[in-house]
This record gives structure tokens, C-alpha cells and sequence, in this order.
């Protein structure tokens, strides 16, 4: 099953130059025009084989590998048998493997919603912030949850969430102390706290994000509204909202596909568990794959993610580009 | 200005809240550090006995210097390889405009929504075939196609608001394809490549997926990867793990303090062409 990365030679080679064109050269000038251009083609498309090598062989590869697993029943060592679209179907009917998909869908109200949400509002109500020493080290504090690995954010929020963590210290500071638990490991509040750890992460650069693209925002158009006599609401829907139309696109195909190929955050914080109550296809195919050596089954759930993937986020990448028109 | 006073303070409010909550968890790992070894830690407090021979303790028994010696080598063998072919890639579709260079770029972009998930189970049994498995090049080979859609397009998008007169005008002066390149668009594309620098820094010291995959020794991993190995070690010690997690995001925070402007323009970039 397993070959070297034979990499297609043929997807390399130079584009045609039409012949038509070198045939219908008459002056000697023109013809070393056409030289010229049929040299920068080639020099063009040697310039593309690095990086094309690169990507075919460990990405596009790869990939058409995982597609003839799918097919397979394999254990990664024995001999392989041809199972034709079982695989896909144990993806879509064993209750786990559903429950993995349901969580990550639900996690996009944690790592899309929320932090877009919030990003909006602060960016309204701050506007724009005057250059400063406040702003700029609001913007690196902001930032810092970027810079930190998502499996360091799972350890550290573990702790939040233990039951002698900063999280139940807080909440039996402001009187609050008998919903106190160890959220991880409680059944009903793991994925939420899971979520919120995305939330987290995904908040800071969201505001910053919406804030420059509210400062790009005629401030004319506010004041002609304002003069209007328009309300909070009307100015949000009809100025703010459609000027960063461009950022939420963006921020929400982003955040979408953090939550839906999530694995650090969970793999650091919980596991999956309690149960199954946090697992994500991400660490579904790990387990799978690695943990029970059915590499067929593992390899159909990777293709299956990537194609729940594209067909969620290929909508709002057409939505954007349309309506920016 | 027209933003009135309620707003303004209800939005100061708001945001120096957010900047708690973001930091709160820090505050806390950090409070946990520096509490005795040996007992279960209590939430957020100065402990009145600082341990700090705890990240002495950590950095010795966690390997720390390994691991960041790990790192680097990744990181060495992903950023430099992938900026210069990234770099060629980008010139040939956005300044020579290569005939077929649409397809080229379409066929690269479709890879960014690739999740890394999808790719584990055959990357590892490639780089078994390869005999890479194991090797810091088991990650490093990946991680440079991994990130080849994303830098071929950030290059791309530079070179294709270089105004082609420049070029041009070098030609015309008789100066080869490669002088060219060298003399006047690498220059020019010095801001981009910098950016991409250190995104492919960041993303390439904070992976984790992949080494842990592919990389079955801790200590050869990247420091993220890392980490599961500190999880590990240090399960029956918070103050310890937490320790150990504060040393290993420690240089990448350093990093980004010293060139913050950088970072932060370059993520925001990064955000919205990727």
C-alpha cells in the first residue's frame, strides 16, 4: 500500500507556446521578441517546479494515498482488502463518529460566534482607537493568545478549570460557589468549556481585526447618519455591519475551519472525554487511525472532514467576493 | 468626536475586561509555578513563598534545551527552504504572469482549506516508506508543502502590484531574467518575505499535530509537541507542568514583544489573504 512520493512529471511540464505564433513571425526583431517571451515561460514554470515538487509531493500526494486507504480495510501492516464505500459508511452511521461531527459543528458557536460577536461590539463602541500607549498594549495583550501554542492554551486552561483552578476561585468570589465543579470533567459543561477555550484564542484577533476595519470606515458617513437622527441599531445595520463585510468573511472562514479541524485544545485539555462528550473528528482519526490501526476507517473520516470543510466554507468565501462587488 | 460618552466608557469598560479575561489564564499558570512542588495549588494567589526553583526544576527534567535545539532544526529546515521556493513560485504567477499561471494559482489555493487532519494517516505511512519517520525531517518535508499554498499566494499577491515597468525598465537595460529578479524585485519583496517569515515562524514552533504524529520521542519534536510529553512527565505536579508550560511559550512571547509591530501587522495580513 505504501509507495514512495512518485511525483507526476508530466503535471510539470512547460506550457505550449502555440506554434502558430512562432510560424506567423516574419522580422528577425519580432521573432526575438517571441524567443524572449517563450524563454520568460519557461524560466517561469522552472521557477513553479520547487514549490509545486513540494506541494504535490507532501500535500496532493498524500491526499490521493489517503482516498485509496478509504477504500480499504488495512490494519497499516497486513494485507489490505478492497471494501469499496464501506468505510464512508461506517463514517456516517456509527453514533461516535456522528457525535465527533456534531461537536465540532458545535463548537463553531464557540470558536466563530462568540469572538466575532464580541470583536463587533467592541470594535463599535471603541471605533477608533487614538494611537497611544493604551491602544498599543491593548493590541499586544490581545494578541498574545496568537503567539502561544493552542496546546500550551489547553494546559493552562485545564488548570483554570480544575476544581481548585482560578475558574471556581472566581465564581465562589462573587457568590457563585455552588455551581463550582471541575468543568472538564463534568458531562454536560466539557464541550462548553472546551469551546470557551477557543473563544479565548480566537477573541483577541477578531477585535483587532474588525477594529482596523472599522477605522477604514468613512467617518462621514456616521456623522451624515448620526445627523439623521438615526439610533445605535439603524448606524450598526446599515454603516458598520456592511463595511466589514470583508473582515467577518474572512474571520468567520478562518474561525470556522479552527473549530471544525480542532485537535491541540482538545488533545491537551480533555482528551476527548469525559466519555466522548469532546471529541472532534480531529482526534477521532488519530485514535482511529493510530490507536486501533484501522487505517481505512480513519483515512474516509479525514476525507469526509475535508469535504464538510469545503462545503462550509465555500458559501461564505462566494458571499464575500459577491457582495463586495 | 461623534462617538458619544456612554459608548466611549462602555467600550473602555468592555475592553480592558476582554484584556483581563485574556490574561487571567497566564496570571494563573504563572500563580500555579511558583506554588510548593508537592501540593495541589489554589486558584489565583501570591504564594507567599515564591518557588521559583520550580522552572529551574522544570527546565532540567523537561529537557528544555533539547527541545528547543528540536525546534530550531525545524523550524531551520521548514522557513528558509519554503520562503526561497514560495518565493520563485510567487514571481513566476504574479511578475512573469507564466501562461497557465491561473491554473497554477487555483490549484494551490484549494490546498489552504486542506485540514492537516485529513493528511496524518498517509503522511505517516509515506514517511515510514521514506525512512523519515521518527527524524525531525518527517515533519520538516510536510510542513514545507503544508505551507506551500499559503506562501505561494502571499508571494504572488506581492509581486503582482510590483508595476511591471520596473522590470521592464531592467530589461531594457539589458539585465538577465535573474538580475533582475535579484537586483530589483527581491529588494522590493523584502516587507512581504519578512512577514511570511515570521508567520511560517509562529505556525512552524507552534505546530503540534504533526509531530506528535510523526515523531514518536518528545524531545525531537517541536515545543508544542512537546508538550504533551511535559503532560506526561508532570502529571501528579501542577505547579511543575505549569512551570514546564511557561519555559516552553516563553522565547516565542520574547519574540513577538521585541517585534510586536512586525507580528501583529504580518498575523493581520496573514488573516485576511489567507
Amino acid at each position: 500500500m505504501t509507495s514512495r512520493p512518485a511525483i507526476g512529471p508530466d503535471v510539470l511540464t512547460p506550457g505550449d507556446t502555440p506554434a502558430s505564433a512562432v510560424a506567423g513571425s516574419r522580422t528577425p526583431r519580432r521573432a526575438t521578441a517571441i524567443a524572449v517571451a517563450r524563454r520568460a515561460t519557461l524560466v517561469g514554470w522552472a521557477l513553479l517546479v520547487p514549490a509545486l515538487l513540494a506541494y504535490v509531493g507532501f500535500v496532493i500526494w498524500p491526499l490521493i494515498q489517503g482516498v485509496q486507504y478509504s477504500f480499504y480495510d488495512w490494519n497499516g501492516v497486513g494485507v489490505a482488502t478492497w471494501v469499496g464505500f464501506d468505510n464512508y459508511l461506517r463514517v456516517f452511521t456509527d453514533p461516535d463518529l456522528l457525535g465527533a461531527i456534531r461537536n465540532a459543528f458545535l463548537l463553531i458557536a464557540f470558536f466563530t460566534v462568540i469572538p466575532v460577536s464580541v470583536g463587533l461590539v467592541l470594535a463599535t463602541l471603541i471605533r477608533s482607537m487614538k494611537a497611544g500607549a493604551f491602544a498599543s498594549i491593548s493590541q499586544t495583550i490581545l494578541f498574545l493568545p496568537q503567539i502561544i501554542p493552542l496546546a500550551a492554551a489547553g494546559i493552562a486552561w485545564s488548570w483554570m478549570y480544575a476544581q481548585t483552578g482560578a475558574v471556581n476561585q472566581i465564581l465562589s468570589g462573587v457568590g457563585l460557589g455552588w455551581i463550582t465543579r471541575s468543568w472538564l470533567a463534568d458531562y454536560t459543561t466539557a464541550l462548553p468549556a472546551v469551546g470557551l477555550i477557543g473563544s479565548w484564542v480566537l477573541t483577541g484577533l477578531c477585535t483587532v481585526l474588525l477594529l482596523t476595519g472599522i477605522g477604514k470606515i468613512d467617518v462621514s458617513l456616521y456623522e451624515a447618519i448620526r445627523l439623521d437622527g438615526a439610533g445605535w441599531w439603524r448606524e450598526f445595520f446599515t454603516i458598520t455591519l456592511p463595511g466589514l463585510r470583508q473582515e467577518i468573511a474572512v474571520l468567520v472562514t478562518l474561525t470556522v475551519i479552527a473549530a471544525l479541524s480542532s485537535f491541540d485544545i482538545i488533545y491537551t485539555s480533555t482528551q476527548g472525554g469525559p466519555g466522548r462528550a469532546t471529541l472532534v473528528p480531529g482526534l477521532s482519526i488519530f485514535r482511529i487511525g493510530f490507536t486501533q490501526s484501522d487505517v481505512g476507517l480513519a483515512s474516509a473520516f479525514g476525507i469526509v472532514l475535508m469535504v464538510l470543510i469545503l462545503i462550509v466554507v465555500l458559501p461564505i468565501q462566494r458571499l464575500s467576493r459577491t457582495e463586495s462587488r | 468626536m461623534i462617538a458619544n460618552r456612554t459608548e466611549v466608557i462602555l467600550g473602555r469598560t468592555l475592553l480592558i475586561l476582554a484584556l483581563i479575561l485574556t490574561v487571567i489564564p497566564l496570571v494563573s499558570m504563572l500563580s500555579a509555578a511558583l506554588a510548593p512542588a508537592d501540593r495541589n495549588p489554589t486558584g489565583i494567589e501570591w504564594p507567599s513563598d515564591p518557588q521559583w526553583v520550580n522552572f529551574v526544576t522544570a527546565f532540567e527534567t523537561g529537557n528544555v534545551l533539547r527541545l528547543m535545539g528540536s525546534s530550531t532544526l525545524i523550524v531551520l529546515g521548514v522557513v528558509p527552504i519554503s520562503l526561497l521556493i514560495a518565493t520563485l513560485a510567487g514571481y513566476a504567477l504574479g511578475g512573469l504572469r507564466v501562461k497557465g499561471g491561473r491554473g497554477i494559482l487555483i490549484f494551490f489555493v484549494l490546498g489552504l482549506t486542506i485540514p492537516f487532519e485529513s493528511l496524518i494517516i498517509p503522511l505517516y505511512y509515506q514517511s515510514q516508506a521514506m525512512g523519515t519517520l521518527n527524524t525531525q525531517w518527517a515533519v520538516i518535508f510536510p510542513l514545507i508543502g503544508l505551507f506551500m499554498p499559503f506562501s505561494v499566494f502571499w508571494m504572488r499577491a506581492h509581486f503582482i502590484n510590483v508595476p511591471p515597468e520596473l522590470g521592464e525598465a531592467a530589461r531594457v537595460d539589458g539585465a538577465s531574467t535573474w538580475q533582475e529578479f535579484r537586483r530589483i524585485q527581491l529588494p522590493l519583496a523584502m516587507p512581504a518575505l519578512s512577514a511570511l517569515a515570521i508567520l511560517l515562524f509562529i505556525w512552524t514552533w507552534n505546530q503540534f499535530i504533526l509531530p506528535v504524529v510523526l515523531i514518536a520521542d518528545p524531545l525531537n519534536r517541536t515545543v508544542a509537541g512537546a508538550l504533551t510529553f511535559f503532560q506526561g512527565q508532570y502529571s501528579l505536579s501542577i505547579p511543575l507542568l505549569n512551570a514546564g508550560a511557561l519555559i516552553i511559550i516563553t522565547p516565542a512571547i520574547v519574540l513577538f514583544l521585541i517585534f510586536q509591530r512586525q507580528f501583529i501587522k504580518a498575523l493581520l495580513q496573514g488573516a485576511v489573504k489567507g
